[in-house]
């Protein structure tokens, strides 16, 4: 691991609190996202939605709508233009193994709000009110979306998701130490399906050029995908398509994917030779990608001293179809705890809706919220107090990967930091015995978990002869604050100010990486920009070094600091030159340098990376009434290196509270007969709003790791997992209930 | 075309409105069927005003008509014919009057300093959102400025520190001009 | 939406005007809920009456009642001194409802016309009877946690979404209308209709007819009240369960006693029984007992709304304690007193 970016040995901006360098664009408006880039003559696409679920339509009627001034073409899949013919290209560089889905291809429905025809207009308005004028007639069929009712037709995924890694084979005998265990627990679990919804819906702003030419404004995650997605379906060169997205309005998971507005609005503009934009409805996005219902049992049997003799953890999760969409649920429990007898199953069902998504910590907010669940009952049913029943079953070995340690694991720092905090020790584990007036008081805690992982990564950095330094890549910054740690670590490594760093992203011109997600960013792309910046910083050096007289000759680079835009032997500020000086005498006006970083072959080997946490939550139940308050949460982090504290805690923060939004509020509602989503807006799917929102208290506790070169794990999902299992937890411990099946409602609550 | 008062405009026609936007005084042509949110993201450029839901669950579209807060997704520009506008581009004119729009106003300022959001696009509606609330005057405690911003969602869930610019901003000796 | 012609109304007899000349004409005003419902085309008008300009838009004390304009905003009416002084009730509840942006701009009379919350009722790509009268009801034995458990029918279980309703229900006010045939005064309680086998008619208005203003009588229910709402999340949510009560007490005893819910019918439901029930009584958790067992008695709940039936007779059962220890529930301090 490097000891700092700064070669002084002390890091100037890494590590220290820094507000974001993309602020002053967002909070003057003058940051614009993908359907905010204005055009000469572009058009406005409105997407028309199947209102059945399964079937097929049998007639079009487009007259009404293209009578409509204004109207300049309504795409159906009877005059829709052609494309690529294969499966295989419109297999973007995350798709799960299938047929991906394609908007207006024949008049097969698959799902309630498939796109079935686009209005294109010369306004917005008008799109819209003609988009109500097409007229669809449907042979329906019977849907089936109820994960429930599907649980017989599931299957164990026949050819696996790329990166996601399946169930290990059990180990030990899991029956059998369960049936002779002194303590057993076996119950089911679920939580509802979410959307989602970033505040940004989804959009794209397809910009003709002329001459086979696009720039495209896409809300993705990483542009390189939608480019290569593009590319591939139109066969269009790369070259000739420009993809950019220098902003996202959220994303979550659900801009990791080209969506259908991304082919729509190509579709239309190739077509009309003209610059169109899609942007869908709030509605709409209930129209794609989900986080999937999943079907949990989970068996425990334990000695009566609360370690673990059997692990049982079976899922079933939902998928489209089309495709095998595939998430790590069940691996968790094994990588968790210490057990000699454990079985893990993953297996999927087919149902009539699009294909479910990665939405924020995929998979391990689903399994983590059963296993910490499912842990806390243990801790009653033994008597042992949830942390040293944690404590009791450590493990700092992954038996779901060889047994292979783990490259750091501070979770017992969270565990004592994150108690401390929230003041544990004064709990009394018995359900309803803490209250305040008419409201009972309930603490819980539970454990997060997510792989700490790094990705094939390119960046550049160029400095200018006026000294600034611009660096960056093509993936995506969503809210993280990519741009800002990726300024702060091009500043420390150069010896420049913040403010002579400019980070550009989203762009495809850029050196390329991968989409953003999976807390795989900060270290992807943070190494690839220190190497590029390094290689920068060597450049100046062979110049500086070859001046006349120059102060350098004879100074090896490891005896150089690069401060205050300055090359200075270490220890003798006096005997250097800038950088601007070294660059002039060598008669450069500008030096560059593009890098990859790549993850650590020899470290994979050797060890297993993952963050951890610890998250603390106390509720307040009225009694009576039934209604929640979530008054306090506690959550302590260790994910090695903090490269930003500001921006950090906002990523716990922003991951705690979706976290209370699945354990208290999220549910897409399906009505089954129907296959279609009822509540699919946000007045009636509920999202926290500031009321919800009380203290949150985010820790981050001291880790080494060696998982990359930057020691940095990645903060994006960790804030989320764990969190909705403190919380029914929390609610156990006021109330006496133990509600398995989230989120929790008032109608729970009193049942 | 004019509006006169119980003389109906067509459907298909564009009437002549006046709205001063940003303290510029604009005379525009609109539809009937046109928001104001459309008006200014679609026909003016001025895109700081976000569209989230377009329903009026969301708040992302908060800005500022006459100094009250409302959603212009459910506001049709015809109907605020007269109307003095002010969107996130133009809070930092607020704060200076005289000074142009170079600095920012305090509760933008605030938003950068608490770490107030991460993707930006709730920003513009919170933003005008605090200062429509303190142009109120009903929100003193942290109680109340959490209810009273309850209006506007927030997806990457930086409530905590909106809630600590605001605040910072509503304190005494914050700047004069921070509740205009 | 669809294309509408506009028109901007000067006076209240131009507006009533404009609205006659096309059978297909709706008035707006804040146009928080016909514009929503408008891009979702529930609502098709051919023609929109701007109306806000209408003189309608002040707050007057008169012959022991507030004259609310049909125009004055709800945030208005909410913060408005007289109405915090002489009716509490009124203001809790407008506040417990939707956003500050949204209350800025909804008006009184818009508030008493908005439309249902009922999810298949948004959805056009669903039946619903009150969109689309005689194509079904799929709410009945479908996605029904929000739905009515109070006067629902075999054609809708629709609930009425206000808050402001509730408690003008309970206070007993009346909507002053004009219209083609001239003015008359509707009684709140004979305002909003229950679903029946017309549940595309949700008021007793008649086509032309307009909603000039609302009277609140200011009654001596300004001490002992409240407005508890129940809902999903802590703010910005339409009510589950929601208890406008009042009582005036002579001491312990119960003079008289006011008491509506919200989210459980297709309009503020109210059952005067109880509020007879509680006459005389002692202001005690038994007597709010009796009457939330009379009340919930009556309730019919559909499949996935049952919790609506418990939940509704604790509710009542708590606002009735809120009101009489003169305690409202506090808007911001979520913790129900």
């Amino acid at each position: 691991m490097v000891a700092t970016f700064s070669s002084t040995g002390r890091d100037t901006f890494v590590g220290s609190p820094q507000s974001r360098v993309d602020g002053p664009a967002k909070v003057t408006g003058l940051a614009k996202y993908a359907g905010e880039f204005a055009a000469p003559d572009l058009a406005h696409g409105y997407v028309v939605s199947s209102t059945i679920a399964k079937g097929s339509i049998t007639a079009v009627d487009t007259a009404a709508a293209e009578a409509v001034p204004g109207v300049i073409k309504v795409f159906t899949h009877e005059n829709r233009p052609r494309t690529a013919w294969l499966n295989y290209n419109y297999q973007d560089a995350v798709a799960p193994p299938g047929a991906p889905f394609r908007a207006l291809y024949d008049d097969k429905i698959h799902y309630s709000g498939q796109p079935v025809a686009l209005v294109v207009a010369e306004d917005f308005e008008t799109a819209r009110h003609a988009a109500a004028l097409v007229k669809l007639d449907y042979e329906a069929e019977e849907p089936l979306t109820d994960t429930e009712a599907a649980r017989d037709l599931a299957y164990v995924p026949p050819k696996k998701r790329n990166g996601i890694k399946p169930p290990p084979e059990p180990w030990g005998d899991p029956e059998g130490a369960y049936d002779r265990a002194p303590v057993k627990l076996s119950q089911d679990y679920r939580l509802a399906i979410e959307h989602h919804n970033p505040m940004e819906p989804h959009a794209s702003t397809v910009v003709f050029e002329g001459d086979g030419k696009y720039t495209v404004y896409d809300k993705i995650q990483g542009v390189s995908n939608s480019q290569g997605y593009l590319a591939s379906v139109f066969g269009l060169n790369k070259d000739d398509l420009r993809v950019m997205n220098p902003y996202l309005g959220g994303g979550f998971g659900s801009g990791l994917r080209p969506q259908y507005q991304l082919f729509l609005a190509m579709l239309a503009a190739r077509e009309l030779e003209r610059s169109v934009r899609v942007a869908l409805t709030r509605d709409q996005m209930w129209s794609f990608t989900y986080r999937p219902d999943a079907l949990q049992t989970i068996a425990l049997g334990a000695d009566r001293d609360g370690a673990l003799r059997s692990l049982r953890h079976d899922a079933i999760g939902g998928t489209s179809h089309f495709e095998d969409y595939q998430e790590v649920v069940v691996n968790w429990s094994g990588v968790l705890y210490k057990c000699e007898n454990v079985a893990l199953t993953y297996k999927i069902a087919k149902l009539d809706t699009f294909t479910p998504g990665d939405m924020r910590a995929p998979g391990a907010v689903t399994g983590v919220f059963a296993i910490e669940t499912a842990m806390d009952e243990l801790a009653y049913a033994t008597g042992v107090d949830p942390i040293e029943l944690r404590l009791r079953n450590f493990t700092d070995h992954d038996q779901t990967a060889q047994d292979k340690p783990f490259g750091s694991k501070a979770l017992k720092s969270c565990f004592s930091e994150g108690a401390e905090r929230f003041g544990w020790s004064r709990r009394d584990p018995e359900p309803r015995s803490m209250r305040e007036g008419r409201e009972l008081v309930g603490w819980g805690m539970a454990t997060g978990v997510w792989e700490s992982m790094m990705m094939q990564s390119g960046a550049h950095a160029i400095l200018s002869a006026d000294g600034k330094l611009e660096v960056g890549n093509s993936t995506g910054d969503i809210g993280t604050g990519t741009y800002t740690i990726l300024t702060q670590i091009a500043a420390d490594t150069l010896g420049l100010a913040m403010e002579d760093v400019t980070t550009k992203l989203g762009d495809t011109r850029l050196p390329e990486a991968p989409v953003a997600g999976g807390s795989w960013t900060a270290a992807s792309s943070g190494t690839a920009v220190m190497k590029a910046c390094r290689d920068v910083a060597e450049q100046a050096f062979r110049l500086a070094r070859q001046m006349e007289n120059s102060p350098l000759a004879n100074v090896d680079l490891d005896r150089v600091v690069f401060t205050g835009g300055r090359i200075e032997v270490a220890g003798d500020p006096g005997r250097g030159v800038s950088l601007v000086e070294a660059m002039r005498a060598g008669g450069v006006d500008r030096l560059e340098a593009t890098a990859q970083g790549a993850p650590d072959k020899d470290f994979n080997d050797a060890y297993e990376a993952y963050t951890h946490s610890a998250i603390f939550a106390e509720v307040k139940v009225d009694e009576e009434l039934g209604q929640v308050r979530l008054t306090r949460v506690v959550s302590a982090v260790a994910a090695g290196k903090i490269l930003n504290p500001k921006t950090a805690r906002s990523q716990i923060l922003g991951g705690v509270v979706m976290g209370i939004g699945s354990a208290l509020e999220e549910e897409s509602m399906l009505d089954h007969r129907l296959g279609r989503f009822m509540n699919h807006n946000l007045g009636e799917y509920h999202v926290p709003v500031n009321a919800d929102i009380y203290d949150i208290d985010v820790i981050f506790v001291d880790e080494e790791d060696k998982a990359n070169p930057l020691g940095v794990k990645g903060l994006g999902e960790i804030g989320i997992v764990g969190t909705a299992a403190a919380i029914a937890n929390a609610v156990y411990h006021a109330t006496g209930k133990r509600i398995r099946h989230l989120p929790i409602t008032v109608d729970k609550i009193l049942a | 075309m004019l509006i006169e008062s119980g003389s109906p405009v067509p459907a298909d026609t564009k009437v002549g409105i006046s709205l001063t936007i940003n303290g510029e005084a604009r005379a525009l042509q609109v539809a009937p069927w046109t928001t104001l949110l459309d008006l200014l993201r679609e026909q003016l450029d001025l895109t700081g005003t976000k569209k989230g839901c377009d329903h009026g669950q969301c708040g992302a579209c908060t800005m500022l008509v006459n100094g009250t807060r409302v959603n212009a997704c459910l506001t049709l520009a015809v109907m605020r014919d007269g109307a003095e506008i002010t969107t996130v581009e133009g809070l930092a004119r607020l704060a200076n009057p005289g000074g142009g729009s170079n600095g920012l106003h305090p509760i933008q300022e605030a938003f950068i300093e608490h770490d107030a959001f991460q993707c930006g696009y709730c920003t513009s509606g919170q933003l005008c959102s605090s200062v429509g609330m303190m142009n109120e005057g009903h929100a003193h405690s942290r109680d109340e400025i959490r209810e009273a911003m309850s209006g506007n969602l927030c997806r990457c869930g930086a409530y905590t520190n909106i809630v600590d610019a605001i605040e910072d901003v509503m304190q005494p000796g914050a700047t004069q001009g921070a509740a205009r | 939406m669809n294309r509408f012609e506009y028109v901007r109304a000067g006076t209240v007899a131009e507006a009533v005007q404009a609205l006659a000349a096309d059978p297909n004409a709706k008035f707006i005003a804040g146009g928080t809920n016909l514009l929503d419902l408008m891009k979702y085309n529930v609502e098709r008008p051919g023609r929109l009456v701007d109306i806000t300009r209408l003189p309608l838009d002040r707050i007057e004390e008169r012959d022991g009642a507030l004259r609310i304009g049909a125009l004055v905003t709800n945030a208005n009416v909410a913060y408005d001194a007289r109405v915090r002084a002489k009716a509490p009730l009124l203001a809790n509840a407008i506040l417990a409802g939707a956003s500050a942006q949204l209350r800025n701009a909804a008006s009184t009379g818009g508030n008493l016309l908005q439309r249902t919350r009922c999810y298949y009722f948004y959805d056009e790509a669903t039946p619903c009877n009150k969109r689309v009268p005689g194509s079904g009801c799929p709410a009945i034995g479908g996605v029904n946690r929000i739905h009515a458990i109070f006067g629902t029918s075999e054609h809708c279980i629709a609930t009425h979404p206000s808050d402001m309703c509730v408690a003008l229900a309970a206070l007993e006010a009346t909507v002053q209308v004009s219209g083609p045939q001239g003015e008359r005064s509707i009684a709140f309680a004979d305002f909003h209709r229950l679903p029946g086998d017309t549940p595309e008619i949700d008021t007793d208005l008649t086509p032309g007819e307009i909603v000039v203003s609302v009277d609140v009588p200011t009654t001596d229910y300004g001490t002992h009240y409240t407005y508890l709402k129940l809902r999903d999340r802590l703010s910005y949510a339409f009510a589950l369960v929601s208890v406008a009560a009042a009582l005036e007490l002579d001491g312990a005893t119960i003079r008289s006693a006011r008491l509506a819910l919200g989210g459980v019918a297709h309009k503020p439901w109210r059952n005067r029984e109880a509020e007879a029930l509680l006459q005389g009584k002692p202001a005690t958790r038994e007597s709010f007992q009796a009457a939330a067992d009379l009340i919930v008695g009556e309730a019919k709940p559909q499949s996935a709304n049952g919790f609506k039936v418990e939940l509704a007779r604790r509710a009542i059962v708590r606002g009735l304690e809120q009101a009489a220890a003169g305690t409202p529930q506090s808007l911001t301090d979520k913790r129900i007193a």
